[in-house]
């Protein structure tokens, strides 16, 4: 008997008894050609007992260095906030965890009903007429988006802005190879979007525009001008990344001209998890919805008159258009995105904006403090809200390998990343309300040293990229 | 069960209510960590920036929250909670272990780009699941990025365009079977190529005839489940290959329905060039009503060089890397599919429940998760229920089978959808419905495993039972089902027609 099977000897006998063959092995036979059986054991080791596989989880999770173990100044589209204890005892609830997607929705009205409640908030906070049910996570998200637009204008290529997150452009490219479409790259200047670029490169064999908000590098663009530049050069859909934590602060989206907005969903909420699962949130203008990929749930009524929740607009998706779908996403994020949105519900209306403040300020603290330093300068001067780059005077693995002695993560070798040669000696720093002033001025003191205790960096080898 | 009675039950009058229609104004349950550093200027975000109305998220204080999800929870059944005999979606027992492993905050609050000499632990758990898979497929190489099975698939087709232009060749077709899961097709369409059907045999199998009549040099790939959705082997599957080998193609295997075939056979010994892994099915990554999910692929040596990046290495002195194939050399990868490295969470799930079981606990699993389906299978062809219900296709199964409701609708009036309603009066989650399209009023049933005897035989006896009740006290119960539900039939046309889909204010 396997583990978590109930099947005894005496089930055996009377199953088999019942089904009329004298062996599990005969199903087996009678079934799958002797060509194909794999007439040896499967190379793994061997079962163990609950216990010793959770010793042996542990001891790989000790083998880790996490938020928990050293102060973290890492983002680039993961960050470090307090996840409330509340979302862990609901995330693990057996009616939330253990449920597949809602095809029965007389006995899933819970998890369509949450599924509504998130749209709305996305919708909210986006300031986007409609929401999905959610898609994987951010960069997917784009190529989702990017998706959409083909779809809906059947352009030629994609302005991407160099801002963009890294993988949310790679992840662009992959599939943008797929359906044959080109990726143009519009670079940065002063650390946002160059603007006269930007229009040139859009004309009206433009399928989408696409820019990050803030952008990669922690700027915040000016996201209605890029949006109206982008109109009047062509008729693009305009797709903003956006950090959904911001909103409570920055003009959202939908004031500014955009027409879908996708992100990563995991700062509302749920945890690092190296990197997943998370959620991405998908929430564009009205006249996109019959175009949107993913569940989206919506109201109804029941025979007896009750208000009611159902998944609809189902003939967008794969299990009922098949090719012609508008994506093939059938598993998605649901449990993430109640994590999501239990989170806006408990920082609430005023929550969220004391939240973009406070993230504001002692962003700003921090850029003022690390820029003070001999070595450090800002890469650009464009308004931050929670993440800022900087360029040091010095090798940025050697720096970070010396702070990392000192039990402090200073952020994100940029050049790592991006692979791009001006981002050499780039850090890219996070900072989440579960870093407070004091630990900020334990950055400084530990990059400070860090930075003075070196060669200054050179034009030698370049880094690694990742 | 005096299953007519239209007096209410108690949570059929709770009116749902959401949470943005709970509260007052100036409830709250965050407290905002104190401003500890000086204010900001105006400059330092000019006001053409600044959001003016703040989103109207609600205003309620924690116990409200708690005891809004909480109540919302109790609006849904779950796979703790009773028999869920989804086909093709394998919801086996999810041991709580994994939760807990999951938890742990090594695991739990690792960020992604911790430096990977900093993050040994988590590399290594990946490298320790990508050789187990690539063990249980007999395909060697392994990338675990894909967030789930439709994922997978694009991973798939894509690797497939990716192989054939690396040799020249622009092959725009794509064979899937009739019975294939819809996101076959709609990933080949989002992949830009083009799906070509492939009709099924009287037994249920690819129709030979017709994959030699559409396997030319245009065709980049043939994608199948094996067993296929009817829970079904292609007895033929060594012939299909050849076939599919013989015009240069490449053959994609579905892992939808791999609980069958764990340690058993093996996609890579039948001539598979390429699988994907759902995570969430065979390896008991929960559901979560939707998601997360995980779809790792593994290919062959000649797709191998195409694989996303990145990959877990490892290296000679035993230290576990993250390869992005870019240092120099030119890299042939398709790309990311996603940001960073997949559902880390889902692969910490997945990796503890192939530890609890080991190789010989997977075989075991499959086995039982046959004889189970078989046993039902048995049970559901008896007197009384086999006459309105039969085995669409063959005579055994392995993980799962199909039942054609065909002939109950005929006889009793009842169609499979009022069957379905009317199990959710007996506290079970249905099969699967209408799928795969091929068969009449179709019932697809994977119990899985970890169910009990008792509660196959115990459902066995609800479906004997809503049968009886139409025969002798007619069509009209089953019709009119569910009631016990916390909401009935629910107007799905009406819902599609006038989209309602936030909150009003």
């Amino acid at each position: 008997m396997s583990r978590y099977t109930s099947i005894t000897p005496a089930d055996l006998d009377a199953m088999l008894e019942t089904i009329g063959v004298p062996s599990i092995e005969a199903l087996f036979e009678r079934q799958i050609p002797e060509g194909v059986r794999l007439r040896r054991p499967l190379e793994l080791p061997d079962g163990r007992p609950e216990q010793d596989v959770f010793a042996h989880l542990r001891e790989l999770a000790r083998k880790n260095v996490s938020a928990e173990d050293e102060l973290s100044f890492l983002g680039a589209g993961m960050y470090d906030h307090y996840v409330p204890a509340l979302i862990d005892m609901l995330m693990e609830r057996s009616e939330f965890l253990t449920p597949y997607t809602p095809y029965q929705p007389e006995i899933s009205q819970g998890g369509l009903q949450v599924m509504f409640e998130y749209q709305t908030a996305i919708s909210e906070l986006t300031a986007l007429g409609v929401a999905n049910a959610s898609v994987y996570e951010g960069p997917s998200a784009v190529a989702a988006a990017g998706y959409l637009a083909k779809l809906h204008n059947g352009g030629r290529r994609f302005v991407v802005s160099a801002g963009l997150h890294p993988h949310s452009i790679e992840t662009l490219r992959t599939q943008a190879h797929g359906y044959g479409m080109e990726v143009v790259e519009v670079p940065l200047r002063e650390g946002v979007t160059d603007p006269d670029a930007w229009a040139a490169a859009i004309d009206g064999e433009c399928s989408a525009a696409i820019f990050a908000q803030p952008n990669f590098y922690g700027a915040v663009e000016d996201a209605a001008a890029l949006s109206g530049a982008a109109k009047d050069a062509g008729d693009p859909v305009v797709i903003a990344q956006v950090d959904p934590i911001t909103l409570g602060i920055l003009a959202p989206p939908g004031e500014c001209g955009v027409d879908v907005a996708v992100g990563e969903g995991q700062p509302l909420g749920n945890r690092l998890d190296f990197g997943g699962p998370s959620f991405g949130f998908f929430a564009a203008r009205e006249e996109y919805l019959r175009r949107m990929p993913g569940r989206i749930a919506g109201e109804t009524t029941d025979v007896d008159g009750r208000r009611g929740f159902v998944l609809t607009l189902q003939t967008r998706e794969q299990h009922i258009r098949r090719e012609k779908a508008t994506s093939n996403i059938c598993t998605a994020q649901a449990l993430n995105a109640l994590g999501g949105v239990v989170y806006l519900t408990w920082l609430g209306r005023r929550g969220i904006v004391e939240l973009g403040e406070l993230l504001l300020a002692r962003t700003h603290y921090a850029r003022e403090t690390l820029c003070a330093l001999e070595g450090v300068e800002p890469l650009h001067t464009q308004p931050v809200i929670r993440e800022f780059a900087l360029r040091l005077d010095a090798d940025v693995a050697e720096v970070k390998r010396r702070c990392a002695a000192q039990g402090v993560n200073p952020g994100v070798d940029l050049e790592r990343i991006t692979g791009r040669e001006e981002d050499r000696g780039g850090l890219l720093v996070a900072i989440t309300e579960q870093r407070s002033r004091a630990d900020i001025d334990r950055l400084a003191e530990v990059l400070g040293a860090a930075v003075g205790a070196g060669e200054r960096r050179s034009a030698g080898e370049p880094a690694v990229v990742a | 069960m005096s299953s007519t009675t239209t007096s209410e039950l108690p949570l059929q009058r709770e009116r749902a209510r959401t949470i943005f229609e709970k509260g007052a104004p100036g409830r709250r349950a965050f407290v905002c960590p104190e401003r500890d550093v000086p204010q900001v200027s105006g400059e330092a975000l000019p006001e053409r920036f600044r959001r003016r109305d703040p989103p109207r998220l609600p205003e309620v204080s924690e116990p409200e929250i708690v005891r809004h999800y909480v109540g919302l929870s109790k609006r849904n059944f779950d796979l703790d909670s009773g028999f869920y005999p989804l086909g093709s979606c394998t919801m086996k027992h999810n041991p709580r272990l994994h939760e807990r492993v999951a938890a742990l905050p090594g695991h739990a609050r690792l960020h992604p780009l911790q430096d990977p000499e900093r993050a040994q632990g988590a590399l290594e758990l990946m490298w320790n699941l990508q050789q187990a898979l690539a063990e249980i497929s007999g395909l060697p190489h392994v990338s675990l990025q894909p967030s789930a099975g439709s994922h997978g698939e694009l991973a798939g087709v894509l690797l497939t365009r990716a192989y054939h232009e690396a040799r020249g060749e622009h092959r725009h077709k794509v064979l899937a079977p009739d019975t294939s899961h819809g996101t076959n097709p709609a990933t080949v369409t989002m992949a830009g190529l083009e799906v070509v059907k492939v009709a099924t045999n009287p037994d249920g199998g690819v129709d030979l005839d017709d994959l030699r009549a559409k396997a030319d040099a245009d065709v980049a790939c043939l994608m199948l489940t094996n067993p296929n959705t009817l829970g079904l082997f292609d007895p033929n599957i060594e012939e299909i290959a050849q076939i599919v080998h013989g015009v240069g193609a490449t053959l994609y295997y579905d892992g939808a329905n791999l609980n069958a075939v764990m340690g058993l056979s093996r996609p890579g010994d039948m001539g598979f060039d390429i699988v994907h892994f759902n995570l969430h099915k065979s390896f008991t990554q929960p559901h979560g009503g939707g998601g997360p999910g995980s779809g790792p692929i593994a290919v062959s040596d000649r797709i191998a060089p195409f694989l996303p990046r990145p990959l877990v290495a490892r290296k000679d002195d035993g230290v576990f890397d993250l390869d992005f194939g870019r240092a120099g050399s030119e890299s042939k990868s398709i790309g990311r599919l996603r940001g960073f490295q997949g559902n880390y969470g889902c692969f910490v799930r997945s990796y503890a429940y192939i530890c609890s079981l080991g190789g010989d606990g997977l075989r075991d699993a499959s086995e039982a998760a046959v004889l189970n389906a078989n046993y039902l299978l048995a049970r559901l062809q008896e007197q009384d229920i086999g006459e309105y219900l039969p085995l669409a296709y063959g005579e055994l199964c392995l993980h799962e089978f199909v039942l054609s409701g065909g002939p109950m609708k005929k006889q009793l009036g009842i169609k499979t959808l009022d069957l379905a309603k009317r199990l959710l009066d007996f506290g079970f989650h249905p099969p699967t419905v209408y799928f795969p399209l091929l068969v009449e009023e179709a019932l697809m049933v994977e119990p899985t495993e970890t169910e009990t005897r008792e509660t196959l035989d115990a459902f066995a006896a609800a479906i004997a039972e809503i049968l009886r009740e139409a025969a002798d006290e007619g069509p009209e119960i089953a019709q009119n089902a569910p009631y016990t539900t916390p909401v009935r039939r629910l107007d799905e046309v009406g819902a599609a027609k006038n989209p309602v889909i936030r909150q009003a204010f």
